[in-house]
């Protein structure tokens, strides 16, 4: 028996709308353990090379790992993944709440969605009952609104994700949006939901899961929660969440501030975690099972209204409050909303909104293109350019689809400020003066991306400490030297494995980066759980296995996939930037090489980035490349 | 003693319903625990804990007198029980729980697990 597993994977095709369960094979489990590692082997197995995003072949799949659901912190997390239409390459995103538990409770560990419906429809899953059912009332509705109507008309016990207007036009940076505020934002596998003309997935489960000792893992859960209330961070780190690191950023001139123009933002202490405390925070809302919420439910007004809204967390803070420069945290909270209702990623909106902005500043664009007059820090334009993102008109088809697509339509040198890396938007981190974060986003296996590596701490202060740490020691401000770009490969290959640990065995991370949660509660959490020992060590070596097998995969999709798509957008390497403490500091094309070498060879791969036989073969991978 | 809430300290998690399930049936199933979690999302914005404060509604109700006090905890006798289920409608909160893998009505037996459990303080014994 698969202790801790639901045991099943439901697959449903859309085409025609077929279900099977199918047992979940032993052999997926013991190398890919779950989460992450079951999307990332089944995106690669199950999707034809070479397919469409937007193709019936394309497929979604949603998975749990052995912890979710069960009685230990922070363990009610899921993750996502297809072929993205943003990148062409693997795509994912981790999505908290509530809605991994409840569909391990129904009984599946793992749903792969194929084909396409007829039209608008919803997938309901109880238990054994699965039903795709009509949603031509709900399409159209924002995520918000629609969620809230579907717990209406089927109950409040549901567990619901959603897509908003710009999943169903297919903005490449569409999400899927759960419990009123959490999103599975990357990636546009919103977008593909919306290609497959699903709305929402609606799960309710009444089933039990199988523990392997289930006394001991009450036992060793009560521990695991007492340990993690005696953590400074405890009181220190959650009062507010992500966005406590607001001032650490800015401080060490890492802010992306009105398109990564500069790196720190003069208005930072408007946007902060300090001011959602004081001004807008209504309660702290928690995924299952975590003691530590970081999300902040908020209520806040603005000129254009008053919103409810979960967050601003850091990352929207950074791409709204500094990357589009709005002025105050109810202006943040008010885009953030906005971004919520019509299923748009905070993170990559946030970039192409900043993007648009600036081509407006430097005549790129006209008032026309737009249909209104725009700038930077305004939050009525920051809202138009969401809305003709979301609806693609104007000026907005060509950006949702990404700042990659959209600066190839516009030309005129845009390409310069496109910030991204494979087509994914650049996220809250600037780094110009920071070369191990920054070989951390180029290398990234989905593209410019923060979750898959956090060496900030390491670039600016030369140690690993936790994150709660870092604030509480807080940054000078002071003008930063120019930094040594040498010897960053070990610490940014230690960070990309240790991030997917969690996400394979469907727990959050931040007990661990934020507080400093040992991992190896983890250790003896999972082999109670599942009876299945494995070191800490075991589980980074599927952590090593994913990252091989998601390049290969890359590698497979892309024609010419290499080494070119490694490097950072022009403007990191040309233009120095404007203000603070990294004013001036640009990194060279030299130095990225120089990054670049130092881990392709750490990595195993060849000088043109691409996995050998023989580094595929050591982490098990003889059926791959 | 009886359970009280501390309705603006909860955050959603559930932790509570885990506990509850594991020591009170054994098993890792919130849709066997005997409170309820109830998120007012996107408005108002606020979670409400819904649990037994041993009122004794669902005693006065019953037509077979299956539920007694027994030291100060309402409990169902699961051989006299008809599953009429008279009871689970006259629960002011909403807290006498049925499930299709468990015969009778169910509702809190005043464990305390949950109290324990509760990362923040929202669930506190009250004694009167």
């Amino acid at each position: 028996m698969l202790y801790g597993y639901a045991g099943q994977i439901l697959r449903v095709d859309l085409d025609g709308f077929t279900v099977e369960k199918q047992p979940l094979p032993e052999d997926l489990v013991d190398k890919y353990i779950g989460g992450r590692g079951f999307v990332a082997r089944l995106l690669y197995d199950l999707i034809p090379p070479g397919t469409d995003p937007y193709s019936s072949e394309n497929i979604v799949v949603i998975a749990a790992g052995p912890l979710s659901g069960h009685y230990l912190p922070g363990s009610g997390k899921t993750h996502f993944g297809t072929k993205s239409p943003a990148t062409g390459m693997y795509g994912d995103g981790n999505l908290g709440g509530h809605f991994g538990p409840a569909l391990k409770y129904a009984g599946y560990d793992v749903l792969i969605l194929s084909g396409k419906a007829s039209g608008p429809s919803y997938l309901l899953i109880e238990d054994d009952t699965v039903e795709l059912r009509d949603a031509s009332a709900y399409w159209g509705l924002g995520s918000i609104t629609v969620e809230e109507a579907m717990k209406q008309d089927l109950g409040q016990a549901y567990e619901i994700c959603t897509i908003g207007p710009a999943g169903e036009n297919l903005s490449r940076f569409a999400c899927i949006s759960h419990d009123f505020g959490r999103q599975c934002g990357r990636t546009g596998i919103g977008t593909v939901l919306g290609d497959k003309k699903i709305k929402a997935i609606a799960v309710k489960g009444t089933g039990g899961l199988p523990v392997y000792d289930l006394d001991g893992l009450y036992q060793a859960g009560k521990r695991a929660y007492r340990d993690i209330y005696a953590k400074p961070g405890f009181t220190g780190w959650q009062p507010e969440g992500t966005a406590g690191i607001t001032n650490f950023v800015n401080q060490v001139g890492a802010f992306p501030t009105r398109n990564f123009q500069t790196s720190s933002a003069e208005h930072y202490q408007q946007i902060n975690g300090r001011q959602i405390l004081e001004k807008i925070r209504i309660t702290d809302k928690g995924c299952f099972c975590c003691p530590i919420p970081c999300g902040k439910y908020s209520r806040a007004g603005t000129a254009l209204g008053t919103v409810n809204v979960e967050g601003p967390e850091f990352e929207t803070i950074s791409m709204f409050g500094g990357n589009c420069d709005l002025q105050t945290i109810e202006d943040v909270a008010y885009a953030n909303y906005i971004c919520d209702e019509l299923g748009l990623d905070t993170i990559s909106a946030g970039a192409v909104v900043g993007f648009a902005l600036e081509c407006h500043e430097k005549g790129l664009l006209s008032d026309e293109d737009f249909g209104r007059r725009v700038a930077f820090g305004d939050l009525p334009s920051v809202v138009h350019i969401l809305e003709l993102i979301a609806g693609r008109e104007k000026i907005g088809d060509a950006l949702a689809d990404g700042v990659r697509l959209a600066a190839e339509k516009i030309g005129q040198g845009s390409e310069r400020f496109a910030m991204h890396v494979k087509g994914l938007e650049w996220t809250g981190y600037e780094c110009r003066n920071a070369p191990g974060m920054m070989l951390a986003y180029l290398t990234a296996d989905v593209g410019a991306h923060h979750n898959r590596a956090w060496v900030l701490g390491q670039d600016v202060t030369g140690t690993d400490a936790d994150v709660h740490s870092l604030i509480q020691a807080g940054g000078s401000g002071e003008r930063l030297p120019k930094s040594d770009v040498r010897g960053k490969a070990a610490g940014v290959i230690a960070s990309q494995h240790l991030r997917p640990a969690f996400d394979v065995l469907g727990t959050c991370r931040l007990q661990m980066m934020e507080l400093g949660f040992e991992v190896e509660h983890y250790e003896e959490l999972l082999a109670l759980v599942t009876g299945r020992r494995k070191t800490w060590g075991n589980i980074l070596e599927v952590s090593e296995r994913i990252w091989h097998l998601t390049r290969a995969f890359s590698v497979r999709e892309i024609e010419g996939f290499g080494r070119h798509m490694d490097y950072p957008p022009p403007r990191l390497c040309h233009d120095p930037v404007q203000s603070g403490p990294n004013q001036g500091h640009c990194i060279s094309e030299r130095e990225i090489d120089i990054l670049l070498d130092e881990y392709y060879q750490a990595r195993g791969w060849d000088e043109n980035g691409l996995p050998t036989r023989e580094t595929l073969d050591r982490v098990g991978l003889s059926d791959v490349g | 003693m009886q359970l009280r809430a501390i309705h603006e300290n909860c955050s959603g998690c559930r932790t509570c319903l885990l506990a509850c399930s594991i020591v009170n049936f054994r098993e890792t199933n919130p849709a066997k625990s005997v409170l309820r979690i109830e998120g007012l999302f996107p408005v108002p914005g606020v979670y409400r804990v819904q649990l037994c404060d041993q009122c004794g509604a669902c005693a006065e109700v019953c037509p077979v007198e299956a539920i007694s006090e027994i030291d100060g905890v309402y409990q169902v006798d699961k051989d006299l029980c008809t599953q009429c289920l008279e009871c689970v409608e006259a629960c002011p909160q909403g807290v006498m729980r049925t499930h299709p893998g468990v015969e009778t009505p169910f509702k809190c037996t005043l464990c305390l697990e949950c109290v324990e459990a509760c990362p923040r303080g929202a669930i506190l014994i009250a004694n009167c």
